[in-house]
């Protein structure tokens, strides 16, 4: 029901911030993520920026970000992939 | 100079009137751009010296918004469009009529920069603009901000190659299917343009006479069966058209479809699958398997099909469908999209 | 990728045999529904797995009347409707917002309600009215702008709101009782905004699993696999199996602004009616950005087309190849219903990914 994309921040002023999206520049709103600095990764839906992301867990999320190291696999070869851990 | 020159930055009506002004506009922006000698009479047609096999002769018409956008513009756009259909057809390119509707307050420079464009793109294509006609219509969104449009309609004749035998009909299962370079960057390039969607990006339209390197590809001997270029409806479109139009099924390996990642990640945001985007420097091409790797070859051999990539293959699974091998491992439909994806968000 | 899709696939099949029985779990959101198609993930599933589409498609879950209600605010003079491309072609009773804009209505696509925004403060003359529709996830973002216009001061800037609420909706299905489900693949993105938390209400009182995923094909495998554990056991827990960007608490700054901008409402569902609490409408204190309010619009009745059975797609009672329109009378270029023309809607993934196939018995 909703799209939404990792990118990674590389300024921000106000509540604004420019996110790198591969070599697309997208002018987002970080007043859903007042946390964010240059540098973060972050998930993006229609303009803003939704949650904080490690750029480890980024990688490991989305291939595409993975097929620009030039690498389908290897970036998350010999881990595990992270199981969802049971809640309770 | 004299003072009239100066007093016009803008097209206005009477630039298409059939008076001095129009022949000015003809005579000081367009002719020197596109200089030739079929053009240079200012006769009512070209006169255009033929031999050899048949004429293809083919018509499209350009209404791109915006008309300059990263990559190209829509005079770039108007001469390789046209150029590709005929090159796709297995003609050699030969001449294109230049027709132009100009709204008036369209800037003179804007028009320039585009003729400057139509010259250049056929010069690389090596066709010459033999023939030309300018109207100009009224402003249609008067009072808006919005900026004044052009259209353009090209028209073009070319030498088929003897020899060439393209023909959907002729393909078979085994046959192999190639696309030329990455795709989806046209159609991506110009939506990261568009009012209300405008994103930066390094993204530029792929737009580019495809005719050299069609001639390449013609020029090995090779079994080409079917060439066709991925403009609207992507490459989708056309794969649908080649399942549909020799009744034998198509399969695609996703993880061979070249595509770079900048492109990725906007078809991702945007919602969009980079196999229904437009292209306007790509073509799908279908060889016999024999001889996939000459095609492909020449193909890499060129500037513009450096990224070319054999995609797929034909098969004779029933019904005709064009299937998708996916990097999951998995397989689903492709279809022709039914109409301009709209980027969406959900 | 197929590396570790074919290990999630063995741990599936090896989860529903331990089942024993057949299985049905509902995919929400209907992001999954077009993942597991553009994926081609169906045909990889073991046969004792049914997925079935929940009520998670914005789109199709809009209301002809809120539909109708856009389509009467683009008639009018000076205004211009600013919506996500998703909700161009859907059918109201009179056409459809595309239909309007090739008759002379402005309607413009955005990516952003930040962009109608802009496009109020750049055009001062126009009314600019955004169609807020979306889940959890995309409601901040209208309330954000809401905010935002009253700092501006513009008052050629409203939004027709037709945001609605996840849980309430996977509650009435389940209250509904006929349709026979082992749990719930839960919406990852909703739940960046909601929380994992939010559906333990869900487990606890309705004794079903949810697990929220992720929409990558493994991790949508991956999800999967931790539901059909679960119900091979017999528990019935909230997962986190995308805890990447989804939270126990969700995004607190997000549920706060829209706490403080907007209040829950009964609201109207495509084909499942109202639903108590499960929509945002504005609060009394930015009611004068509500579009209805503003234009003095009111929401008509629904008048669903008899043929169409959406509403019973949605809610996992049917799959769309159930259905006599199906492919018939109903496919994307002359779409009956919403679930036909959204992208994402489940009629149009079936249709788009999936036709052909069967016959062909792949």
């Amino acid at each position: 029901m909703c799209l939404a994309v990792p990118g990674r921040v590389l300024t921000r002023s106000g509540d604004e911030a420019t996110v790198d999206l591969q070599g697309n520049r997208l002018r987002i709103s970080t007043v859903l993520t007042p946390e964010v600095s240059p540098g973060d990764w972050v998930l993006i839906h229609a303009g803003f920026a939704i949650s904080q992301l490690d750029e480890r867990e980024a990688l490991e999320t989305w291939d595409y970000l993975r097929l620009a190291l030039g690498d389908d696999v290897t970036a998350a070869a010999g881990q595990e992939p992270p199981a969802g851990a049971p809640e309770t | 100079m004299t003072q009239p020159r100066a007093t016009h930055d803008h097209v206005v009506l009477a630039h298409g009137g059939g008076g001095e002004l129009m022949g000015r506009l003809i005579r000081e922006h367009i002719v020197p751009r596109l200089d030739n000698p079929w053009l240079a009479g200012l006769t009512d047609g070209a006169v255009v010296p033929w031999s050899g096999d048949a004429v293809v002769f083919t018509t499209d018409s350009y209404v791109v918004t915006p008309l300059e956008f990263p990559g190209g513009d829509i005079g770039r756009l108007a001469v390789a469009g046209t150029v590709n259909d005929l090159a796709v057809m297995g003609a050699e390119p030969v001449a294109l009529s230049l027709g132009l509707i100009l709204e008036e307050g369209l800037p003179l420079a804007v028009l320039d920069r585009v003729l400057d464009s139509v010259a250049a793109t056929a010069r690389e294509a090596g066709i010459a603009i033999a023939s030309g006609d300018t109207k100009v219509i009224e402003r249609r969104t008067a009072g808006s901000e919005a900026a004044a449009q052009m259209f353009i309609n090209t028209a073009g004749v070319g030498r088929r190659r003897p020899g060439l035998h393209l023909d959907v009909a002729r393909i078979e299962p085994g046959d192999a299917v190639l696309v030329t370079g990455p795709l989806a960057e046209h159609g991506l390039a110009i939506l990261s343009v568009r009012a209300g969607l405008e994103f930066e990006s390094t993204l530029r339209s792929d737009v580019a006479p495809l005719s050299g390197l069609l001639a390449a590809v013609f020029a090995t001997g090779a079994v080409v069966r079917f060439v066709r270029d991925a403009t609207r409806g992507g490459v989708a479109g056309v794969l649908a058209d080649i399942a549909a139009g020799c009744g034998q099924s198509v399969e695609i390996d996703e993880h061979a479809v070249p595509l770079s990642p900048t492109a990725r990640h906007a078809a991702e945001m945007l919602g969009l699958d980079p196999l229904a985007v437009a292209n306007e420097g790509k073509c799908v091409l279908v060889v016999a398997a024999a001889d996939v790797e000459r095609v492909l070859a020449a193909c890499r051999s060129h500037p513009l099909g450096r990224g070319a990539a054999v995609v797929g293959r034909v098969t004779a699974s029933q019904p005709p469908l064009v299937e998708l091998l996916t990097r999951a491992g998995g397989r689903r439909i492709v279809q022709r999209p039914y109409g301009e994806d709209l980027p969406r968000i959900c | 990728m197929s590396r570790f899709v074919d290990e999630l696939r063995a741990e599936l099949a090896a989860a529903c045999r331990a089942v024993g029985r057949p299985v049905q779990i509902m995919e929400v959101c209907g992001t999954h529904t077009v993942s597991i198609f553009r994926n081609g993930l169906r045909p990889l599933l073991p046969e004792n797995l049914r997925l079935v589409s929940g009520p998670g498609c914005p789109v199709c879950v809009t209301a002809q009347r809120h539909i109708d209600a856009a389509l009467e605010l683009a008639a009018r003079p000076g205004v211009l409707i600013a919506t996500y491309g998703d909700m161009v072609r859907v059918p109201g009773r009179r056409g459809s917002l595309e239909r309007q804009r090739a008759a002379g209505a402005q309607v413009r696509v955005v990516n952003s309600a930040r962009s109608a925004l802009e496009m109020a403060r750049d055009n001062p003359r126009q009314q600019v009215v955004f169609l807020g529709v979306g889940f959890e996830t995309t409601a901040p973002a209208t309330a954000a702008t809401v905010l935002a216009a009253e700092r501006l001061e513009l008052d050629n800037f409203s939004a027709l709101m037709c945001h609605k609420l996840v849980v309430p909706a996977m509650a009435a299905l389940l209250d509904a009782g006929d349709v026979p489900l082992d749990g719930f693949l839960a919406p990852g993105h909703v739940s960046v905004i909601i929380g994992a938390g939010a559906y333990r209400p869900i487990a606890e009182r309705y004794r079903r699993p949810v697990v929220v995923a992720g929409f990558e094909p493994d991790s949508i495998l991956r999800g999967l696999v931790a539901l059909v554990r679960q119900i091979a056991s017999g528990r019935a827990a909230v997962e986190n199996a995308y805890s990447a960007v989804v939270r126990d608490e969700g995004n607190r700054v997000a549920l706060d602004l829209l706490e403080r901008v907007c209040v829950v409402a009964d609201t109207p569902w495509r084909a499942l009616g109202v639903i108590p609490r499960s929509g945002l409408e504005l609060g009394p204190a930015y009611r004068r950005f509500d579009a209805l309010e503003r234009f003095d619009v009111h929401l008509g009745e629904d008048e669903d087309h008899p043929a169409c059975r959406c509403g019973e797609v949605i809610t996992g009672r049917v799959l769309p190849a159930d259905c006599a329109a199906f492919g018939r009378a109903c496919t994307p270029l002359t779409p009956i219903g919403p679930c036909m023309v959204s992208s994402e809607g489940t009629c149009a993934a079936w249709y788009k990914y999936g036709r052909g196939l069967a016959e062909r018995g792949t």
